[in-house]
């Protein structure tokens, strides 16, 4: 149990620092950076919780293409070179109250609520592995399966109609 | 393995600092980072709750919050795209175009 919760604790630690690296940071790349330490350790986390399958999908999709996406743009955009604004100026006290009134309902409902959460059960081998995850994608979740393909193909086609230049129409 | 209180506080407190992100911030792309932050937050929710029932349905549903996201980071990131190009800013207090 000692083990478990110390590198409990220390996942934890690293994600919340990055998590508020990346919020806090006046540079833009930095940000991007923090943010892929915060998937890197997620997907760690999603490794100790016995997900192997999600934990590499998630270092591959987010970490690997989502974050290049973003760094990406934001090398294009040239954005970590733009000074950023001031924010209005009732935004932030409204903001953080929230937040401790958010947090204040979370405690609530994490901590002191009347019943349980299951214990801890051994895991039955195969959990998480790709072969459980293809069995339920293939045959409950297959209407969700396909619509995600076609989602995609959407999404897809969406950026290349948005990022067209329009020259064509507007010269001449 | 921890209790399952503590994944759910620290999903919590990754929740809560995306969505600060979203609220504070001015930079669009930040933003867009703040949001994905939240999305990985309830991940880690459903992740743990799959692990104690001992259910691969949770991780199922992370798949395709998985394939959402990367599909909205897309056009989002295009949208940020088009604007900038005309705006020259990516600054979403001066994005009021639409507004009255």
């Amino acid at each position: 149990m000692i083990p478990d919760t110390i590198l409990f604790i220390l996942l934890a630690l690293v994600a919340l620092l990055s998590a508020l690296g990346m919020l806090l940071s006046k540079n833009t790349v930095y940000s991007a950076l923090y943010l892929i330490l915060n998937f890197a350790t997620i997907a760690v986390l999603y490794l100790i919780l016995g997900a192997s399958f999600i934990a590499l999908a998630q270092i591959t999709v987010y970490a690997g293409a989502i974050m290049v996406l973003f760094l990406f743009v934001i090398m294009l955009l040239g954005t970590e070179r733009l000074p950023e604004a001031e924010a209005l100026p009732w935004q932030r006290p409204l903001a953080v109250s929230s937040a401790v009134l958010l947090a204040v309902l979370a405690v609530y409902v994490i901590f002191i609520r009347p019943e349980t959460f299951p214990g801890v059960t051994p895991l039955t081998p195969g959990f998480g592995s790709p072969y459980e995850i293809g069995t339920l994608l293939f045959n409950k979740y297959l209407l969700p399966f396909e619509i995600i393909s076609v989602l995609l193909l959407v999404a897809m086609i969406g950026v290349i109609v948005l990022t067209r230049r329009r020259d064509r129409k507007n010269q001449g | 393995m921890v209790p399952i209180e503590y994944y759910l506080g620290l999903s919590f407190i990754l929740f809560l600092i995306g969505a600060l992100g979203v609220l504070i911030r001015r930079n669009a792309i930040i933003i867009f980072m703040s949001v994905e932050l939240m999305l990985n937050a309830a991940n880690l929710v459903f992740i743990a709750f799959a692990r104690s029932y001992q259910s691969m349905d949770g991780q199922v549903i992370v798949f395709f919050v998985m394939g959402v996201a990367a599909a909205e980071v897309a056009i989002g990131l295009a949208l940020i795209v088009a604007i900038f190009r005309t705006k020259h800013s990516i600054d979403v207090d001066q994005m009021h175009s639409l507004g009255g």
